[in-house]
């Protein structure tokens, strides 16, 4: 059943960072930034790692002269998103079966 | 501590990430109730001024021009009055309520909540000033309620799911207003006035009184 568990999706923030992705079109760093209670450096490692993957799309842009990146779950992310949480699912209820008596 | 609660903890922490992110909760059941007894109180001059409901479709025909455009010229003065000071004690109380909980109020959620809010909302208010300038008088009081019931109705997706009712049941007494055209005034009151005071309460002690 383990072998479900993506490794992607391993830590608190990037679970939090998927999260939010799943139920907003799309967010900016600095909106995520808020949410998370992140650091700078430590959302932008979550980020590319998850970019890296294939499961968040990267819009650069800017407003006014400032930059403004914004980042939304592929359709792939979303996928691999859902999978995890049915696996984790899955393992709770196995967990909650076996400790009954 | 347990370590093995942490799980739960962090599943209910995501939980709570979601809804925040993605709806703005901060909307304060005060803000309802004030915008009820702006409106109440509006509705009130609007009556005594007027004396009568005489804003129905029978009555309009009767009217001379002039006492019809002072009439106008009133219920446009008095509805913006209604709207200017219902929207600040809105924001207010909005206000004051985020920053209780430690939240921003202009955020990416709120924004979304404004102009999907503010969509319908001036289409209805174009829409108003049209059958004002056309002389439809009447129009206006149920065309208020159903485009403001429209733009509650899809300002729901963004807030607390409870406002789709408010929007629902604003949209069906305009719509009933439409008919009913001697009772325009009390119909429109009845909507902005006592729905507004009765969702407002209900809110308050629902999500803001812990």
């Amino acid at each position: 059943m383990l072998e479900h568990f993506n490794k992607a999706f391993e830590s608190k923030a990037r679970l939090g960072i998927m999260s939010v992705l799943m139920v907003n079109d799309a967010l900016s760093f600095n909106t995520l930034k808020e949410l998370l209670n992140l650091t700078d450096g430590n959302l932008a490692t979550h980020l590319r790692a998850l970019e890296e993957q294939g499961y968040l799309s990267v819009q650069k842009q800017f407003v006014g002269r400032k930059p403004n990146t914004t980042y939304a779950a592929t359709n792939e992310g979303r996928q691999a998103f859902t999978n995890h949480l049915n696996a984790l699912e899955a393992f709770i209820r196995a967990g909650s079966l076996q400790s009954q008596p | 501590m347990d370590s093995s609660n942490q799980p739960l903890e962090t599943l209910t922490e995501i939980r709570d990430l979601m809804q925040r992110s993605s709806k703005f909760l901060s909307l304060s059941g005060l803000s309802g109730v004030s915008a009820g007894i702006v409106a109440l109180v509006g509705a009130l001059v609007a009556y005594l001024r007027l004396k009568t409901d005489a804003l129905s479709y029978e009555n309009a025909s009767q009217l001379s021009e002039l006492t019809r455009r002072e009439m106008m010229k009133f219920v446009l003065l008095d509805g913006t009055i209604v709207l200017i000071v219902a929207i600040t004690l809105g924001i207010f109380f909005t206000r004051r309520k985020a920053q209780k909980a430690g939240q921003a109020v202009w955020n990416d959620t709120s924004k979304r909540l404004v102009v999907s809010l503010m969509i319908p909302l001036v289409t209805g208010g174009i829409f108003c000033l049209a059958m004002f300038y056309r002389g439809i008088l009447w129009v206006s009081f149920p065309a208020t309620l159903i485009f403001y019931g429209l733009a509650l109705l899809n300002a729901s997706k963004y807030t607390v799911r409870d406002l789709e009712y408010l929007g629902l049941l604003e949209v069906v007494l305009g719509l009933i207003s439409l008919f009913l055209t001697g009772y325009n005034l009390l119909v429109w009151a009845f909507g902005f006035g006592v729905l507004h005071i009765i969702y407002g309460t209900v809110m308050y002690f629902k999500y803001d009184r812990k």
